[in-house]
């Protein structure tokens, strides 16, 4: 039902300069390519020699600028910072792209990136593959030329990390995720802006996570808390808290078969196939599908075949409380949900603040209901939640508010000396 | 006795001997430089190939030194249709041991290198060369060079710590391959049998690079060579008298300890292009040697949870797995093998592009390997089942 039966065409939508609304580097629009005809083009050889030179404890400083790069830049070394002078006054740019997957690719312990943008990947902006104490802080992450399924898919992108920080960071324009964080462990990801991606800040198959005082606007989907199979780490245990999380009404412009691309335009806060997910005073506002979506892997068009024997697709765990919602619900994307918001609240009415697939796992029953831990809770009066009966072709879509009234025990705070050092 | 192919070329003996190395036939005389004998460098980055000693220039050929073994693959990466010139030394007296389904075991001092090189297409276009994957220019010992440009030499050391990569570029005059930590684009142009050219840039990998394919293991980092495991090695190879086993040979020169006696009892991949092979076969061993270097339950791609090892099955061998974070590369489609149906299928997707962001591998290439491409899509679609 989720599933985007849309079948899009490749977009090349530019963001209305009337909704420019960020930290472009000066004398840019937003939506604006950015001009590379006074760009450095040498700096890349002495960016990448220092990298391959760097030792670890050194501090490689890019001063302001504009760069043209037109290769993947590597660090293998541990312990290296790279620190701009700002992320609208040291930028990378690879709008020339010939070969690399990523801008920079970055396979090392205790790196720290902060202070500088990277723009106009051919792939993704910065991917960490592998890696303890991870901090990307003030960094800007932009496909100048607006958003499109062309851009790159990933903006910061660490995998199978642990302790990661990302903060104070922008993420914008990237065909996948703009701030993904993926097979990961102990994770802050406090203070960004996320806009006009796909998915706005994406969790997906990590282990504790703290998502907070972010900014999600305008993305497909604004937060995004995912696990997907076949992969060695099952993700649980996200909390996310006091962000901003509004209009996220952009077309879905993600890749078909993308995990993403299942995602429906107007999507607040999603939760797919995770457990333990604790999602508690935001400000959600005019999403237009819905402001929350709790649902599971089988609505994005995941059958249970061949790969799973180890794969739970069922969210589980998941508390919603505490959240100030407004609007949203209006508009859902794809037919099979517009028909099915007319059906049940009228042309004009509008989908409860949540939204839930109904796919539950009726083995770990007990005389007929999960037990407590693995319920969905959504425990505010007025918040309602509707049950669209997914597993039997949404049948009987139900508001069933009442079922949902419990609570969960609130989930620690992620420990993480490197957010604590930072003084937040 | 070590290796048995110390056969030395007239003109290498007369260069030993100190005279010019002066070849007749060419109108700009060529000066050779003294031969270098191979030789362990235990530290540091040498400025030039030829510090090493492997390989030379030598009478208008590239030449292995004494002890220099050369080898082949069973079936070799693809690098936009460049030839590749590999060898394996040991210094005297230690000897590699044999891993079934590893690397071999090699002694500290091990130095491995990769020549890529072109056949030219000739005429005016100097970046012209050939698409050419029939012929066999290595004699026995030599690379002549007659229409030959090289490309580059790769250097694998086992050193204390570990193995070192260590890049060379070849000079425009080819008359010289310098270190060249940093990379860079050579822009050349690919003439296929019927004339038509086209143009790609070759990209001679950084020196962290490097470690995108070698460090095979995500974990540790470290970097490995990748294709001397038994199941590549074992084949015949043409040496300077005659063919041989490669296992046998290494065995024979006293380089190597612990292989079968008989090398049927080794694993042994397909040749890709060997068409009494199964055409299962031929492709897992495409597969194999262009992809699971990353691509296994180590590497570091296995944030995908693709494995492209000789012994995956099912899903994890992408047969209806639902990509992770592929992005562009899964070209619209939902699966990593739609058994039946290479048009759906996300991995033949990757192979058939030459977009940075979309192509798999991901570096290493700027052009598709049209045959491989066949080769892989021929295999999707021999498989039996249904993606629901």
């Amino acid at each position: 039902m989720l599933c985007g039966s849309l079948k899009r065409a490749a977009l090349a939508v530019l963001v209305p300069l009337t909704l420019a609304a960020c930290s472009g580097a000066p004398e840019r629009a937003q939506g604006q390519l950015r001009d590379l005809s006074l760009a450095n083009t040498d700096y890349q050889t002495t960016l990448q020699e220092q990298l391959i030179d760097a030792k670890p404890g050194d501090v490689i400083t890019i001063p302001a600028g504009v760069y043209a790069l037109d290769r993947m830049i590597t660090l293998n070394v541990d312990g290296v910072t790279i620190r701009g002078k700002g992320a609208d006054k040291t930028i990378l740019n690879w709008q020339n792209q010939k070969a690399g997957a990523e801008g920079l690719s970055v396979k090392a312990n205790d790196f720290t990136l902060e202070n500088l943008a990277i723009e106009d990947t051919t792939g993704d902006g910065l991917k960490v593959n592998g890696g303890t104490n991870i901090v990307i802080r003030g960094v800007r992450v932009e496909w100048t030329g607006g958003y499109k399924t062309e851009n790159g898919a990933y903006g910061l992108y660490p995998v199978q990390t642990e302790n990661v920080l990302i903060e104070d960071s922008v993420a914008i324009g990237a065909s996948d995720a703009g701030i993904y964080v993926g097979q990961s462990k102990n994770i802050v990801v406090r203070n960004n802006r996320a806009e006009y991606n796909v998915a706005g800040i994406e969790i997906e198959n990590s282990v504790n996570a703290d998502v907070y005082g972010n900014t999600a606007i305008n993305n497909t989907g604004g937060i995004l808390v995912f696990n997907m199979p076949g992969l060695e780490q099952r993700g649980y245990g996200t909390r996310i808290y006091d962000n901003d999380v509004n209009e996220n009404n952009t077309e879905n412009f993600g890749h078909e078969g993308t995990p993403v691309a299942s995602v429906p335009a107007g999507t607040g806060i999603i939760v797919n196939s995770n457990d333990d997910v604790e999602i508690f005073n935001n400000r959600v506002a005019g999403n237009n599908t819905a402001n929350v979506i709790i649902s599971s892997l089988f609505s994005a068009g995941y059958a249970d075949d061949e790969q799973s024997e180890s794969f739970d697709p069922y969210p589980e765990g998941i508390w919603v409380y505490g959240n100030t919602f407004s609007g949203g619900g209006e508009s859902p994307d794809g037919l099979e949900l517009k028909a099915l918001k007319t059906m049940l609240f009228g042309p004009t009415g509008a989908f409860p603040d949540v939204l839930f697939d109904g796919h539950v796992d009726a083995t770990k029953m007990v005389g007929g209901k999960l037990p407590d831990a693995l319920r969905i809770c959504v425990s505010d009066e007025g918040v309602d939640i509707l049950n669209i009966d997914g597993p039997n072709a949404n049948e009987n879509p139900r508001v069933e508010s009442e079922a949902y009234r419990c609570k969960l025990t609130p989930r620690a705070p992620v420990k993480l000396a490197l957010a604590e050092k930072a003084g937040r | 006795m070590r290796f048995g192919f110390a056969v030395i070329s007239a003109g290498m003996l007369t260069l030993v001997g100190g005279l010019s190395g002066c070849s007749e036939d060419t109108q700009t005389p060529v000066r050779d430089l003294p031969l270098i004998a191979a030789s362990y460098i235990a530290e540091g980055n040498p400025e030039t190939l030829r510090e090493w000693g492997q390989v030379q220039l030598s009478g208008g050929a590239l030449v292995l030194s004494d002890n220099v073994a050369p080898y082949d693959l069973n079936t070799p990466l693809f690098t936009d249709y460049a030839h590749k010139l590999r060898t394996i030394w040991m210094p005297q007296g230690t000897s590699a041991s044999y891993q079934e389904g590893e690397v071999l075991d090699f002694p500290i001092g091990t130095v491995i290198t990769k020549t890529f090189y072109y056949p030219v297409a000739g005429g005016a276009d100097e970046a012209a060369v050939l698409r050419d994957t029939s012929s066999d220019f290595f004699q026995g010992s030599k690379l002549p060079l007659d229409n030959i440009r090289l490309i580059e030499t790769r250097v694998l050391v086992r050193r204390e710590a570990g193995w070192d990569a260590i890049p060379y570029r070849w000079n425009d005059d080819q008359t010289e391959a310098s270190l060249n930590r940093i990379g860079g684009i050579i822009p050349l142009s690919l003439v296929d049998g019927n004339g038509e050219a086209t143009a790609f840039d070759y990209v001679m990998p950084n020196v962290n690079e490097c470690a995108s394919c070698h460090a095979s293991d995500s974990n540790s980092k470290a970097l490995w060579p990748i294709g001397p495991k038994p199941r590549h090695l074992n084949r015949d190879f043409t040496y300077d008298d005659g063919a041989r086993n490669q296992l046998v040979y290494l065995t024979n020169g006293g380089v190597l300890t612990g292989a079968p006696d008989d090398p049927s009892a080794a694993p042994k991949n397909a040749s890709w292009g060997d068409i009494e092979a199964s055409l299962d076969a031929r492709a897992r061993s495409y597969l194999d040697i262009n992809c699971s270097h990353c691509h296994s339950p180590i590497g570091p791609a296995d944030t995908s949870g693709l494995s492209l090892l000789p012994g995956a099955t099912g899903a994890a061998l992408g047969k209806c797995k639902v990509p992770i974070a592929a992005g562009a590369g899964t070209g619209n489609r939902r699966w990593g093998i739609h058994p039946g149906k290479p048009e759906q299928s996300i991995l033949v997707y990757r192979l058939e592009s030459d977009e940075a962001d979309k192509m798999m591998p991901e570096i290493g290439r700027s052009t598709v390997h049209k045959e491989g491409v066949a080769l892989v899509t021929d295999w999707v679609k021999s498989l039996a089942g249904d993606c629901s």
